[in-house]
């Protein structure tokens, strides 16, 4: 190993200005890849995070009503059209042993239940259109982060009070402490106490949502002691997918995961993703060809060196494993140099794409895990690349090779 | 007297395939006997590195036998060939050939480093009694444009001799010299001959060099002259 590591050194340092340009493509490329993955992580993660922090990662809801075929067909003719039915108010009616199923499942790190439906709300003769929406708070508040959100008033949810949009609240004119009137498409209505504001980060859901205890929900629209949704929060949102048709096995409900609600964004995302990670594939392969091409032309000209080492009985493997050693270090090395420099871009991407208040538009995302998977990536390119100069200086005939 | 080197009916012809055949050496018998100084001498073209690479196991003859040693070293693998080159031989080349990148002393212990991998303190020691021994001592941790021509080549020949070798092949090794120090060069080698036994085998063009030797050893267009 010594002499491998010995010779390895001493021709990188002979050639130090060709080792300097190769280990400076090489940080230059890995810089680029990694400030590439902390923008991409960062701006991805805040868009999920902006997306998910008013939805569930699963929705469970009761079965749609499918309209049966009575009539079974002759062979060879086909149903040219079949009515879909319209869907009944449907409700889940035994939910509490669907909800402690769903909570036992290990992934699931939160649910809820959600008794929601359409209503009006009143004030001085005025009539918007809202979403009725009961909870638990305690159970919802692990859902849906609310805190954040938070214009006025407090978080609370007792008996007859109501948590309501900040749109909303300005079409109305409330604020906490005022009262509302809420009517049920039922007719059924009933006054409610505003404790909080609420702004949901989209314009359209400050405007509808009225968020209300559980129990008044229910009376209000008429669902007994039913439920229409079970919300559910995953420990990882990307399993979502998978976890959603676990849960719909167990309870018997239909289950929509995040994924499926925001299919263009996940589309968005996944094509946003391809297109970095083909920028990626090709950067390292031009750091690859860089150090295939500087060990080639460092072989060319040292191989006299070579062949009198082989001369002196230098096994053809040793002399291989001193170039792949060579590609391994400028690798490692430039992934090193590049890791930092990137962070350092994106930490500086940080400082210059602000908001209007002065916050950073969004986190960059750099992980130690970023560092070490690009620094095994960047290594094992270089000893790729130092493949074939590598079995080009070991196969040198050491007679011409010392003949020149 | 045991023989350090022994070839037998060695023939080495080049081209073949759509080129002429063309054979170089017709049938060589030699045997290089434990302690001697020989000379290897003829005109350009006649074979001489043909047979000297041949006998350093650089090159394959195309039939015959070679032994080194007494171990066989006909139809091996380049691992096998390496190893006794490691083992047996000591080269010493026309331009000497050290390694830029290496000082005097990394140089001489270079034999030892490439064929184990790494060297010890006594390898160290040897190489450091080895350059003292050519009055070298204060120039160990010089690299090779440090020193001079004459300077280089008693490097070059300690280092040949590093790895305690049979038989020291010398292409031309005084042939880049001035008068004066390739007949120091000449000097030393035939020194270490007598004091340590050392088998040489010089390739010189120098008609009064050869003279001094053991033994001549004549190659004319591929054939041994007695």
């Amino acid at each position: 190993m010594a002499f491998i590591w010995t010779v390895a050194w001493r021709l990188m340092r002979e050639g130090r200005f060709q080792t300097v340009l190769i280990l400076a493509g090489v940080t230059i490329g890995v810089a680029v890849v990694v400030y590439i993955t902390a923008i991409v992580n960062g701006l991805q993660g805040n868009i999920i995070d902006k997306t998910l922090s008013t939805q569930a990662h699963i929705v469970l809801k009761p079965r749609e009503d499918v309209n049966r075929r009575l009539l079974s067909l002759p062979e060879g003719e086909v149903m040219s059209a079949v009515e879909t039915r319209t869907q009944r108010e449907n409700t889940i009616e035994n939910w509490a042993g669907s909800l402690a199923a769903v909570r036992t499942l290990p992934e699931v790190e939160a649910a809820a239940v959600m008794a929601s439906g359409p209503g009006f709300a009143l004030k001085g003769g005025v009539k918007k259109s809202v979403v009725l929406m009961g909870v638990e708070l305690e159970d919802y508040l692990k859902i849906v982060a609310l805190e954040s959100k938070l214009k006025a008033g407090r978080l609370r949810l007792d008996a007859g009070s109501v948590m309501i949009g900040s749109e909303l609240a300005r079409e109305l004119g409330l604020k906490p402490g005022d009262r509302l009137r809420l009517v049920a498409a039922t007719g059924t209505a009933d006054s409610f106490l505003v404790t909080a504001v609420l702004d949901f980060g989209l314009k359209d859901l400050s405007r509808r949502w009225v968020l209300l205890p559980l129990r008044g929900a229910q009376s209000l629209l008429g669902y007994r002691r039913d439920v229409s949704e079970i919300y559910i929060k995953t420990f990882d949102l990307f399993q979502a997918n998978t976890i959603a048709d676990v849960a719909s096995a167990r309870t018997g409900l239909d289950a929509d995961s995040w994924q499926e609600t925001n299919t263009q964004l996940v589309t968005a995302l996944r094509s946003q993703s391809a297109s970095s990670n083909m920028i990626k594939v090709f950067v390292t392969l031009a750091v690859a060809l860089g150090i295939a091409s500087v060990l080639v032309v460092s072989v060319v000209q040292k191989q006299r060196e070579i062949g009198i080492l082989r001369a002196m009985g230098t096994p053809a493997s040793r002399i291989r494993a001193v170039f792949l050693l060579q590609g391994a270090i400028y690798g490692l090395v430039g992934s090193l140099g590049g890791s930092a420099l990137g962070a350092l871009l994106a930490k500086g991407f940080t400082r210059l794409a602000l908001n209007s208040d002065g916050t950073p538009l969004f986190p960059v995302v750099v992980t130690p895990s970023l560092f070490i998977i690009t620094a095994v990536i960047a290594t094992l390119a270089g000893v790729l690349a130092a493949w074939a100069p590598a079995r080009r200086a070991a196969m040198l005939d050491p007679v011409e090779a010392i003949r020149g | 007297m045991a023989e350090v080197l022994q070839l037998k009916d060695i023939r080495r012809s080049y081209g073949g395939g759509r080129a002429p055949l063309v054979e170089v050496l017709h049938g060589i018998n030699l045997a290089l006997v434990e302690g001697e100084f020989s000379a290897l001498t003829g005109p350009s073209g006649s074979g001489k590195s043909t047979l000297l690479n041949i006998m350093g196991l650089l090159e394959q003859p195309s039939s015959g036998e070679l032994l080194i040693a007494g171990e066989t070293a006909v139809g091996l693998s380049d691992a096998a060939r390496t190893r006794l080159r490691n083992l047996y031989l000591g080269f010493i080349f026309q331009f000497h050939h050290l390694l830029p990148a290496f000082s005097a002393l990394e140089n001489v212990m270079m034999p030892v480093f490439a064929g184990k991998g790494r060297v010890g303190p006594d390898d160290k020691a040897r190489a450091a009694m080895l350059l003292e021994r050519v009055g070298l001592a204060e120039h160990s941790y010089k690299m090779p444009v440090q020193l001079s021509g004459g300077q280089q080549q008693r490097v070059a020949i300690v280092r040949a001799l590093m790895a305690r070798p049979r038989l020291v092949l010398a292409d031309e090794p005084t042939g880049n010299l001035d008068t004066q120090t390739a007949a120091d060069a000449f000097a030393l080698m035939r020194e270490i001959n007598r004091e340590d036994g050392v088998t040489f085998l010089l390739v010189t063009h120098d008609a009064r060099l050869a003279d001094t030797c053991d033994r001549q050893i004549r190659l004319v267009d591929g054939i041994l002259l007695r």
